[in-house]
């Protein structure tokens, strides 16, 4: 099997394979291609590959995207702080993760494409971070978020007891409001069922609401009864008997994850946790795109003088680096696509710090192969020995990159450390950089010295 | 071979006499926070139009509101920052400042941070910086298997981030630069990078001492350090152009933040060499006088 990598050539050939590979990944988004070569006429739209795999069992869906992060699209930030002060302790991640989805939902009625909700806990603070792309109206996002969930009981306006209504799905429009409403409601709890075993969910009210739902059940007794939340149907259960002791339970062929996601919703409707923004951060998309356009000019510039730099000094070595980062560019880019990783400003800092450490890779190799040649040795074997005798400090300097880089990413996300998005994306591109470095300047530009490079 | 070691009082003035300014403007006026530590909100707005300054003073003077500074990018930009106020105030201060040119100012930065979540972000950065040291002290001890190239290594680390954390209170004092989230991580990659560097010339160092164990450790750190000045240079100048390419065209966002890691990457080959290793001398000339 690995026969195949024995020779340098052979090598040689599976690393062209991989940049023509890397190439399909990398292509622009949308880029209209048009041009004109004698008789043939080019007019297409370019895409970056994807992979659509359909097998039976399980379909492949990937598309090559580049992820950006909200500096660089444009759109909102919001750090949204719940407000524990009346809730009992063991009951407070489960009230986060109920206002969370609370959020989530009412985020995705935004229309927001790849919007991001997540908990973010830190000792005694329990927060949540919602990413909007494209949304720069921070205050109607804000109300719209920070309103607390609506839990209303609705019993549908014109009911005609035949099997086809069964079916109707109920509305804010066909259905009326009964007065009972989140307010009401005292909790709810995933449980099993006695008889069946099947996972349902119990709801309780409170006095008060005990005493609505009983009026509510009496009255209709085989009619279903809507619940909405937010003005979006849940569930409408059947109604069997008279309800008076304020508890109930919905039935229905729940899944146990349905089960336990409806009375995580009911309970935020009953539970609602205040929430308060701490930190809300809107980049303009104008503002996003010209950081884009400045950092990957500069980056060109910089790339440019670093190169004719190695062939200033390297000569022929230089290039064959060069070629080197080239593919190292186009793993990471495809890396970063095939993840996909988020860019963002200090993320592409990241990357182009990370270059600078992969030619220093090469450096410590070509100023090895310098010395062992000035101390007389054919230049095959310098070559090889610079490469061997490089590799001890290439792997100490680049391990103590990567702790640092492990530390800021906070894989664990340990509440001690740091774990704002900024310093996360500057950690994972100069991790996978490093990573990458260690590839490109080791295998890509050995292969290449030992296939294309020669003196006499 | 050029005898590097005979010079260690010069490189030890280098340091100091960019240390101390620096030092003294850390200690005296410390650095000028951003909202990312104080709280607060930043607005940047941009107009169509020349807007003159005292206009938005006197939207500000209007609502009875202080800045904290107003900062002026060119004729129709500028940065707002304010002091931790209540979401209503801001918001009615938004629109007071986009009407003052209704059709086509834009607001395109807003930025409010609460003031817990500054003070929250200061201490994880402390904390991520001690683990930090840490795990490269042990890493370096045990990849030497001497605990002295671990410590010389950090005396080189910590000058190399007071060296930054210095010039960016000298830049504080002087063009009221702010030290953000960015500078936090620019401050850690200094740290990762200053290690980076001076492995590679304690590396020299210890393959010399397994080839070549009769010289003297003074003259076999100085034989490392001629070996690596090419490599040691040659690397820094591929680093440094990427960053001063990036400095100079790298937009308003990230012009401090790449500069911090532009400092710290000089700070950071410079202190390999002429920091690093003199401790690692001085340590064993130290060392062989109480013999």
């Amino acid at each position: 099997m690995l026969d195949m990598f024995k020779t340098p050539r052979r090598v040689l050939f599976f690393l062209i394979l991989l940049a023509v590979l890397l190439i399909f990944i990398d292509l622009p988004e949308n880029y209209h291609l048009k041009f004109r070569v004698g008789n043939v006429t080019v007019d297409r739209v370019i895409n970056p590959a994807s992979v659509h795999v359909r097998l039976p069992g399980f379909v492949i869906n990937k598309d090559f995207k580049t992820r950006l992060g909200l500096d660089l699209s444009g759109g909102t930030h919001l750090a949204l702080e719940a407000n524990m002060k009346g809730i009992k302790k063991e009951d407070r991640e489960y009230a986060l993760e109920s206002a969370k989805q609370v959020i989530e939902r009412r985020v995705n009625l935004f229309g927001i494409s790849e919007p991001i909700v997540q908990k973010a806990r830190s000792q005694d603070l329990y927060r949540i971070i919602v990413e909007l792309p494209g949304v720069t109206d921070v205050n109607r996002a804000v109300s719209l978020i920070g309103a607390t969930a609506q839990l209303d009981f609705r019993e549908f306006i014109d009911y005609k007891e035949s099997s086809e209504s069964a079916f109707i799905i109920p509305t804010p429009l066909n259905t009326k409001a009964t007065g009972l409403t989140g307010k009401d409601l005292k909790r709810a709890a995933l449980q099993f069922s006695s008889e069946t075993g099947e996972p349902e969910v119990s709801i309780e009210f409170n006095g008060e609401g005990g005493k609505k739902f009983a009026d509510i059940t009496k009255r209709l007794i085989g009619k279903p009864l809507a619940i909405f939340l937010d003005e979006f149907p849940v569930t409408w259960p059947r109604v069997n008997t008279e309800i008076a002791d304020g508890r109930a339970s919905i039935t229905g062929s729940f899944t146990q994850e349905a089960a336990k996601t409806l009375a995580l919703q009911l309970n935020a409707g009953a539970l609602p946790v205040p929430v308060s923004v701490v930190e809300k951060r809107t980049i303009g998309a104008t503002l996003g795109a010209q950081s884009v356009a400045e950092s990957i000019q500069a980056g060109l510039i910089g790339l440019t003088i670093v190169a004719g730099f190695m062939i200033a000094k390297y000569g022929w070595l230089g290039l064959l680096a060069d070629l080197a980062l080239v593919l190292y560019g186009l793993l990471n880019f495809a890396i970063y696509r095939s993840i996909p990783i988020t860019l963002t400003l200090p993320g592409i800092a990241g990357f182009i710090l990370s270059i600078g450490m992969a030619v220093d890779s090469n450096i410590l190799i070509f100023e090895r192969f310098r010395e062992e040649k000035r101390l007389g040795k054919p230049w095959r074997v310098a070559m090889e020995l610079g490469f061997g005798r490089a590799w001890d400090s290439i792997r100490d300097a680049n391990f103590t990159t990567l702790i640092t880089c492990a530390i800021l990413f906070n894989p664990g996300n340990w509440q001690l450390l740091p774990n704002s998005g900024l310093v996360r994306g500057f950690a994972v591109t100069l991790f996978i950089g490093v990573v990458t470095s260690l590839f490109t300047g080791i295998v890509v530009t050995r292969t290449l010295i030992r296939v294309l490079y020669k003196e006499k | 071979m050029i005898r590097f070691s005979k010079f260690i009082w010069l490189y030890f003035l280098i340091s100091a006499v960019v240390l101390i300014p620096g030092m003294f403007a850390l200690i005296r006026f410390g650095l000028r926070p951003a909202i990312d530590f104080t709280g607060g909100t930043l607005i940047e707005v941009k107009y169509a139009v020349d807007m003159p300054q005292s206009s938005i003073e006197s939207v500000l003077k209007k609502q009875q509101l202080t800045a904290a500074s107003i900062q002026k990018s060119s004729n129709r930009e500028y940065i707002i920052r304010l002091k931790p106020e209540g979401a209503e105030k801001l918001q009615q201060f938004e629109t007071a400042v986009t009407s003052l040119e209704p059709k086509k100012s834009e607001i395109v930065r807003n930025e409010t941070v609460g003031p817990i979540l500054g003070k929250e972000l200061l201490q994880k950065t402390v904390t991520a910086a001690l683990f930090a040291i840490i795990a490269i002290l042990s890493y370096v001890g045990y990849a030497f298997r001497n605990i002295k190239f671990g410590v010389s290594a950090v005396v080189a680390l910590v000058h190399d981030l007071l060296v930054v954390l210095g010039i960016f209170a000298l830049l504080g004092v002087f063009y009221k630069v702010e030290v953000d989230t960015l500078f936090v991580t620019a401050f850690l990659t200094t740290m990762s990078f200053s290690v980076h560097d001076t492995i590679v010339v304690f590396d020299r160092i210890r393959e010399l001492l397994k080839r070549s164990e009769k010289l003297p450790f003074e003259t076999l750190c100085d034989k490392a350090l001629t070996e690596t000045m090419g490599r040691s240079f040659a690397n820094s100048m591929t680093i440094i152009f990427m960053l001063l390419a990036l400095v100079l065209l790298g937009g308003n966002n990230i012009r401090w933040f790449v500069f911090a890691l532009l400092i710290g990457t000089i700070a950071g080959t410079y202190s390999s060499p002429f920091i690093a290793t003199p401790v690692l001398v001085l340590w064993d000339r130290f060392e062989k006088r109480k013999r």
